[in-house]
């Protein structure tokens, strides 16, 4: 059972749909135990990191998304969801977040004529193999929209870079968990083989 | 690096699509699903639609139109025209569309933009501005106006304050659609383009006056847009928008060239 992670955090029907297109129904859920009995997860989200993180506690997902990661269960966060799997995130005042990966959440480099949000197509510059990435090649744009990125503690858990000003990493990973920040539901048919790649990856990095 | 987005906008009446003479391959082009779906296939980075619906039903017709247009393309879109209240927001993003545009509503009630944001978040919110070019004045200072009723309504607003307040309130993008270019197929409004895109952080979609591939690169260069809206030029078949995409990247525009 693919379990899609609902913390009132944006519009899932678009993850909904895309894993339909793939043949797979999702389960969408705020229930800890339903994520409990999940046989993979996906973690979308757009919004703050404050206000995710109260959700998250206050449904008490925090504590079976740790569980859940801790099993080895597979899990894709996407956007505001490769975010919070860190520690820290300095949107909003240095929120504290799941802990899943060491490492903080920061905010996209300011620089004059660079527009934040970074939003729309972007590519990415993949540093390590992973099975998610099969098939993808290093041409193809995915669809970003976002004002802060992940910045993993360890420099091996870092997946992939985008420029926007700066680089920044925009896909990160570690044991059972691989993360996006940008939106592979929205990134067409190559955001799709993505999505299709994490249906079949069975947690194990290569 | 970001690439610049070409975005065509279909007008959506009582749930029908309303231009788009020259489609081939069976395309029906009034169906807005089956538009969409050409537009995704052929290379669109994102699409807009704007209801032009005038009876008191419109809300059931678009959503409708919403739905299915969201299960049937994986880029995203956003819906404008008639989006009055946070009521009317929720209803079209939970269709499926990602953004939701406000325009004669966020003028007159401007706390309307920073609900939306609060609510949905700043991306969802794109903000429409049409704006007129007027005489410089006390009350005008960059000479641009917004208008709305299609124009002919003048709103004492300047349109580069406008832009600066609506994007501190948490629009998380503009569409900027110049009355005076737009039909016009005779090119952007560079210079408002250009003033407005340098004024604000978030990203400006260039709109109006679009006739040629040579007018997108204007605007994306010269213009500092973001993204450009594109509407008659493609629906009528006069250039495909891999011809535009690939005549920008000979020029060393950033456009995504793979999909």
């Amino acid at each position: 059972m693919v379990v899609i992670i609902d913390y009132r955090a944006g519009n899932l029907t678009s993850v909904v749909r895309s894993l339909k297109a793939l043949g797979v129904a999702g389960e969408v859920t705020q229930d800890p135990a339903v994520v409990a009995r999940a046989e993979r997860i996906v973690f979308p989200g757009v919004g703050a990191a404050g206000t995710a993180m109260a959700i998250l506690r206050e449904l008490q997902l925090d504590r079976a998304l740790k569980a859940a990661f801790d099993a080895g269960v597979p899990i894709l966060g996407i956007c505001l969801g490769a975010q919070v799997v860190l520690e820290y995130s300095d949107e909003n005042d240095n929120t504290q977040c799941l802990g899943l990966l060491p490492g903080r959440t920061r905010a996209l480099s300011r620089q004059a004529g660079l527009k934040i949000p970074h939003m729309g197509w972007n590519q990415v510059r993949f540093l390590r193999d992973h099975p998610i990435f099969q098939g993808l090649p290093e041409s193809a744009e995915y669809y970003f929209v976002h004002s802060y990125y992940p910045a993993p503690a360890q420099e091996d858990m870092v997946l992939g870079v985008t420029e926007h000003g700066a680089a920044f990493s925009s896909v990160i990973g570690w044991r059972n968990l691989v993360a996006t920040q940008f939106h592979p539901e929205k990134s067409g048919r190559f955001g799709l083989q993505l999505l299709k790649n994490f249906l079949a990856w069975d947690g194990v990095p290569c | 690096m970001l690439s610049k987005r070409i975005i065509p906008c279909l007008d959506v009446r009582d749930g029908r699509t309303t231009k788009g003479i020259k489609f081939q391959n069976n395309v029906d082009i009034g169906d807005p699903v089956a538009m969409a779906r050409h537009y995704y296939e052929a290379g669109a980075d994102e699409l807009v639609f704007y209801d032009i619906t005038a009876s008191s039903d419109r809300r059931d017709i678009m959503i409708e139109v919403v739905r299915r247009v969201a299960a049937a393309i994986l880029i995203p879109f956003s819906v404008g025209g008639g989006i009055r209240n946070l009521q009317d927001m929720r209803a079209v993003l939970l269709a499926g569309a990602e953004k939701v545009s406000v325009n004669t509503a966020a003028v007159l009630e401007p706390d309307l933009i920073a609900a939306g944001a609060r609510d949905f978040g700043s991306q969802c919110i794109v903000l429409g501005m049409d704006v007129k070019k007027v005489e410089v004045s006390e009350a005008i200072p960059s000479g641009y106006e917004m208008v709305i009723h299609g124009g002919r309504t003048h709103m004492g607003i300047d349109a580069l304050w406008w832009a600066q307040e609506a994007e501190r309130l948490g629009a998380g993008e503009i569409c900027l659609n110049s009355i005076d270019a737009d039909g016009t197929q005779a090119g952007y409004e560079l210079t408002l383009t250009r003033m407005i895109s340098e004024a604000v952080s978030i990203p400006v979609i260039a709109s109006g006056g679009a006739g040629t591939p040579e007018h997108l690169c204007q605007v994306l260069t010269a213009g500092r847009a973001d993204a450009a809206l594109i509407a008659s030029m493609v629906h009528y078949g006069t250039y495909s928008i891999q011809e535009i995409k690939d005549y920008l990247h000979q020029r060393g525009i950033p456009v995504r060239l793979h999909w």
